[in-house]
């Protein structure tokens, strides 16, 4: 797949080529993509515990009758667990995974611009 | 008065250096990879600048003046909805990921369309990428010239046209000289204006109120709904305020202005950097702004307009060269959306329509040629509508966010994820998502008490798949014959 020297927009001159490359590379042929995989999965496992500790505290603590609410620094709790300390903890998260299990892999192997 | 004009001022021309400094990079690049570096800055993002990039779009007017004006009106159960976009700060990078910067670096991807066009080798599915991007993202971009040349006006007091030329000459110049790279840098120092902007906004208003607890018990005694997650009338239900995690939060990985930025960096490296950042100050900046929202009820009671909530609550509790800084930040923030939206159309008409299709054998300077009056003649045209926007536009604004999303979310993350996914399920996925989003938003809004965009997505999601798997045995991507 020598490219060097088109131009740069996304001439894919040979029919197919692209659709080629899709299917090689789905087959498992290139290890970043198993890794470009399994980040996405965690991309997803994070979004749905941050969707649930927000709905549950927000939902849960919040539902009872504005009187009977009980407050942390100022706020009513239900807001304080679920939009406060829930941001702290997805943030904590997400220096987690990315530190220690997302890989990096190099993107260029044919243009180094 | 004259503080906040001056901050102003100095914004601008801070902005203005910045534009002809990036264009000097512009000058450098070999001829070749003129459309890489006008378009993208190169793929050389670093991870704070990528971080910054994707905020300072992403933020627009409408979270800058609209939300804290809803969240003035709704209360705590406003800023609940808003936390919904937190996710975006990560579960956008992390999805198209590593794969999309792969992907797009092969195919020599320039913009979004680029990617579909080498993904599904299918005119008709670029073309309809296209349109959908021009119709939508123009109209969203005139809308926020509108709402810039209001703010301009409201601080300073000039006449309405003559604060939308001000605003007009200013982003065209940078957007012109400048290119993706000083949209990006620009982005950059917007977003540490808002970041700091928010900071000192919320601390002031939190001194004014008399602290938390004291702004608390005085909400509670004017209306004990301003504290509960379900709004002032009590009418914002859990299934409507979690629908806001499709719209403004994990759908956003179809919207094309950021999906764009999802190819402009460097390095896996930097994508590590950016996650970590834009997660902290997309939330710290949501949760700053739309508290203000919330805290400026009891100091300043009775505002009708929503959106003079965030000039007025500035003016009230920081001194006069402090607001005018902080009121820096939403006009940062349009500005910054602006000339990203006006970068993509561009790119949409002169890469994805102009080369591919009409002259695709133009020259490197017909081609440089063709994207500098392409930007300019839609800058003014964008002027020309906002000096007077017809009811279309707000209609195409109020609508363009989640028909983006309906339209490219799948034939996007589908066509990164599955293989089997093919031009027949991309297009009938976009057109589903499109037509259902419009039937929904006309004759069933809010159907099941969730927002307009929920089903379009999911529709169009069968759509991709029914339209991948009928096609799947005489049409088999790999004897396929595009075109």
């Amino acid at each position: 797949m020598e490219q060097v020297g088109q131009m740069p927009c996304p001439l894919v001159k040979e029919e197919g080529e692209g659709v080629k490359w899709v299917r090689k590379e789905l087959r498992g042929m290139d290890g970043r993509f198993k890794i470009a995989n399994r980040e996405a999965l965690i991309g997803v496992a994070l979004a749905l515990f941050n969707f649930g500790w927000w709905f549950f505290f927000a939902y849960g603590l919040g539902d009872a009758s504005p009187e009977d609410y009980s407050y942390v620094f100022g706020f009513p709790a239900w807001f304080f667990y679920s939009c406060i300390v829930g941001f702290l903890v997805m943030v904590a998260l997400v220096i987690i995974v990315v530190r220690w299990w997302f890989v990096e892999v190099p993107f260029d192997e044919e243009e180094s611009s | 008065m004259n503080a906040v004009v001056v901050s102003l001022f100095i914004f601008l021309i801070i902005i203005f250096i910045i534009g002809f400094w990036s264009s000097r990079s512009l000058n450098q690049v070999p001829e070749d990879s003129f459309l890489q570096e006008y378009f993208l800055g190169g793929r050389k993002l670093g991870g704070f600048i990528l971080a910054m990039t994707m905020i300072a779009t992403y933020g627009s007017a409408s979270s800058f003046i609209g939300g804290p004006g809803v969240a003035y009106t709704e209360g705590l159960g406003w800023v609940l909805l808003s936390m919904s976009q937190v996710v975006t700060g990560y579960f956008v990078l992390m999805i198209l990921g590593k794969k999309f910067a792969i992907m797009a670096r092969k195919y020599k991807a320039v913009t979004l369309i680029d990617f579909l066009k080498g993904r599904y080798e299918s005119k008709a599915v670029v073309l309809l990428a296209a349109f959908s991007i021009i119709i939508f993202l123009f109209s969203a971009m005139a809308a926020q010239w509108v709402g810039g040349a209001r703010l301009i006006e409201s601080l300073t007091g000039l006449n309405y046209t003559t604060a939308l030329f001000i605003f007009a000459v200013s982003v065209l110049v940078y957007v012109i000289v400048g290119g993706f790279r000083a949209v990006a840098l620009t982005d950059t120092v917007q977003g540490v204006i808002m970041l700091v902007g928010t900071l000192l906004l919320l601390i002031a208003t939190i001194i004014a109120g008399g602290g938390v607890q004291t702004i608390m018990s005085d909400l509670v005694a004017e209306n004990p709904n301003l504290v509960t997650p379900y709004g002032a009338e009590g009418n914002l239900t859990p299934a409507y305020v979690s629908s806001f995690w499709i719209l403004v939060g994990v759908a956003v990985v179809g919207l094309p202005q950021v999906t764009v930025r999802a190819m402009s960096y460097r390095s896996s490296k930097a994508m590590h950097r950016a996650l970590i950042i834009g997660t902290i100050v997309v939330g710290f900046i949501m949760l700053n702004m739309h508290l203000i929202g919330v805290f400026a009820r009891p100091i300043l009671p009775g505002i009708e307009v929503g959106d003079k909530v965030m000039p007025m609550i500035a003016q009230e509790v920081l001194p006069p060269w402090l607001a005018g800084f902080v009121l820096a930040a939403p006009m940062a923030a349009i500005m910054s959306t602006v000339d990203s939206l006006l970068l993509l159309v561009s790119s949409a008409v002169v890469k994805d329509v102009y080369l591919n299709y009409v002259n695709p054998s133009a020259t490197n300077a017909t081609v440089k040629k063709w994207s500098f009056t392409v930007t300019a003649v839609l800058g003014i045209f964008v002027f020309l509508m906002a000096l007077n926007p017809p009811d279309l536009l707000i209609w195409l604004n109020l609508f363009a966010f989640g028909g983006l999303e309906a339209t490219f979310i799948w034939p996007v993350v589908l066509g990164l994820y599955w293989k089997k996914g093919n031009k027949y399920g991309a297009l009938a996925s976009m057109v589903v998502g499109i037509a259902s989003y419009i039937i929904i938003d006309q004759f069933f809004p809010s159907l099941l008490g969730v927002h307009n965009v929920v089903f379009p997505i999911i529709l169009s999601l069968i759509a991709y798949i029914l339209g991948s798997m009928m096609t799947q045995v005489s049409h088999n991507p790999l004897t396929d014959q595009p075109h």
